[in-house]
């Protein structure tokens, strides 16, 4: 029975060490384009990889999503003659959950795994320490442009992800079900406002914030070698993944106190 | 590949500053103590070499004066500038007057060759791209790989990129250059070249350089003192004469390369 309360303490001390090193490193990032030297290029470099190098994964998910999403409620509407409304239906949720959580998701993936891997490979290699030892603040040159990087990019993406929802959700209901054109888009311009755009956009700039920030910090934490680099990977997926679960939930709560449907 | 140089310095240098004072320096690795209240002084434009058994804590030591391991306690300064206790952003600045080459070259594997050698140069603010590159060039030059200025770290030697790894610690030429262990891994004929480099470096510039190395000839031929590291702390400070002429046998044991039955264990 002792081993059990030992496991669970271990991993809640782990838990709150590892909320408090990642808050420390915000605040450090936060602190960086005031005290350290700003670097455009690798922003740029930044921009290309997370923006541009996720745009094939985000528009298949945000279509493919959007058209199962709208094939499905096309069948339970239909049969109480509601299937006009199936846009604006698949709008909200685009908008609202699916655009946002399924691109953050997608990301980690991507990005926030490579973003860990690379990190740690450096810290093992010593390639941090040499970038110490040129006077280069490893925040400055290697966490600021990932976090400017991901902030612009992952609204973005999920504006993309919900444009192909959408998209993908008028293809299957008017182009493949034969829905009237007319009262589709009228329902969807009806009851999609910008303010569940917004939502979108907020998720997004939070999102982004909790993967760049786990996924790097679990990168400088890497110790021992490509054994750690893997299980420090591993970790940031899994804990960026679950921060993004945990905190939509949150934010779907208060988003919606302030923006109701 | 470099000039061929005196093998030590025509001007005395006991005469000079201390451009590097490290006091009562202490590190712990959890119950392992590595540095044990060491005290050293390097003067500037003077060669110290440190010799001592693998894993003792020498690499920890250079890592110390760089500022990349808090220390438990002690002192470090750099002409006269504390750095224990020092805030990253505020070491970063104190780290620019010094160049390290560290044990496995730690250099950048997604820049190439060029690209590594240019690094600190640009982060110094250099703008001037023919200048930036003719100071390439001759860092490269000086180690014998101007014509892989091209080549991807992986493409290289574990020799080639340490000594691309040195042609970087040179080549904003710093004040003060840490070696660690510089000539492990190359052929007699590149370590005489990078002894000699060593050397130039001091005589040109009065560059200050502490070397850490198993490579007694190479110790002999760049030493201005050479320290004798054990059991986290200085053994022995001497010049190489004296190394060389000091009766105690731990230290003959060690220069001479002789083990005991005790060492096995060890």
């Amino acid at each position: 029975m002792t081993f059990i309360f030992t496991a669970i303490g271990r991993v809640v001390t782990e838990l709150i060490r590892f909320s408090g090193q990642t808050a420390v490193l915000g605040m450090e990032v936060l602190g960086s384009p005031f005290v350290g030297k700003m670097r455009f290029g690798l922003m740029g470099q930044q921009l290309v990889r997370v923006g541009f190098g996720s745009q094939f994964v985000v528009v298949v998910t945000g279509a493919v999503i959007g058209s199962v999403f709208a094939a499905q409620s096309y069948y339970v509407f239909s049969s109480v003659g509601l299937e006009t409304a199936v846009g604006s239906v698949v709008s909200i949720a685009m908008c609202r959950e699916l655009g946002p959580v399924l691109t953050a998701l997608m990301v980690t993936g991507r990005v926030g795994a490579a973003m860990a891997a690379e990190i740690g490979t450096m810290k093992v290699t010593e390639q941090i320490d040499a970038l110490r030892s040129m006077g280069v603040h490893p925040i400055d040159y290697l966490v600021f442009p990932r976090f400017v990087g991901m902030m612009i990019s992952m609204p973005l993406l999920i504006a993309e992800a919900i444009g192909f929802g959408i998209l993908g959700s008028y293809l299957v209901t008017v182009k493949g079900f034969g829905v009237d054109e007319a009262a589709y888009t009228k329902n969807l311009k009806l009851f999609t406002e910008l303010d569940d755009v917004g939502i979108g956009m907020i998720k997004g700039v939070v999102f982004a914030i909790l993967i760049v920030l786990i996924s790097c910090m679990n990168g400088l934490l890497v110790r021992h070698g490509a054994v750690d680099v893997g299980r420090r990977t591993t970790q940031a997926v899994v804990t960026s993944s679950l921060s993004v679960l945990i905190s939509n939930f949150f934010l779907s709560i208060l988003l919606n106190y302030f923006f109701p449907i | 590949m470099v000039d061929l140089l005196p093998d030590k310095p025509s001007q005395p240098l006991d005469r000079g500053p201390w451009v590097l004072e490290v006091k009562d320096l202490r590190k712990s690795f959890g119950s392992q103590e590595v540095l044990r209240g060491l005290t050293i002084n390097i003067r500037r434009g003077e060669t110290l070499v440190i010799i001592g058994r693998s894993g003792g804590g020498k690499s920890v030591l250079l890592k110390h004066i760089l500022g990349l391991v808090p220390a438990d306690s002690g002192s470090i300064r750099i002409d006269g500038e504390e750095l224990c206790g020092l805030p990253e952003r505020k070491l970063s600045l104190i780290r620019r007057k010094i160049g390290m080459l560290f044990q496995e070259g730690a250099l950048f594997d997604s820049f190439n060759v060029a690209e590594n050698v240019a690094f600190p140069l640009f982060e110094q603010g250099l703008k001037n791209r023919q200048e930036i590159f003719e100071r390439v060039r001759d860092a490269l030059q000086d180690v014998g790989l101007e014509a892989h200025m091209a080549k991807f770290p992986s493409n290289l030697s574990g020799g080639m990129r340490k000594r691309v790894a040195l042609a970087r610690a040179i080549v904003s030429r710093p004040d003060i250059i840490l070696y660690d262990e510089p000539q492990s891994g190359l052929d007699p004929v590149i370590t005489d070249s990078i002894n000699l480099l060593i050397r130039r470096l001091q005589q040109k510039y009065r560059v200050t350089s502490i070397v850490v190395t198993h490579d007694m000839k190479s110790a002999y031929q760049i030493g201005d003192r050479i320290a004798y590291y054990r059991d986290g702390n200085i053994y022995f400070l001497g010049t190489p004469d004296e190394l060389k002429s000091n009766p105690d046998p731990i230290i003959q044991d060690f220069i001479q390369g002789r083990s005991r039955p005790e060492h096995a264990s060890e």
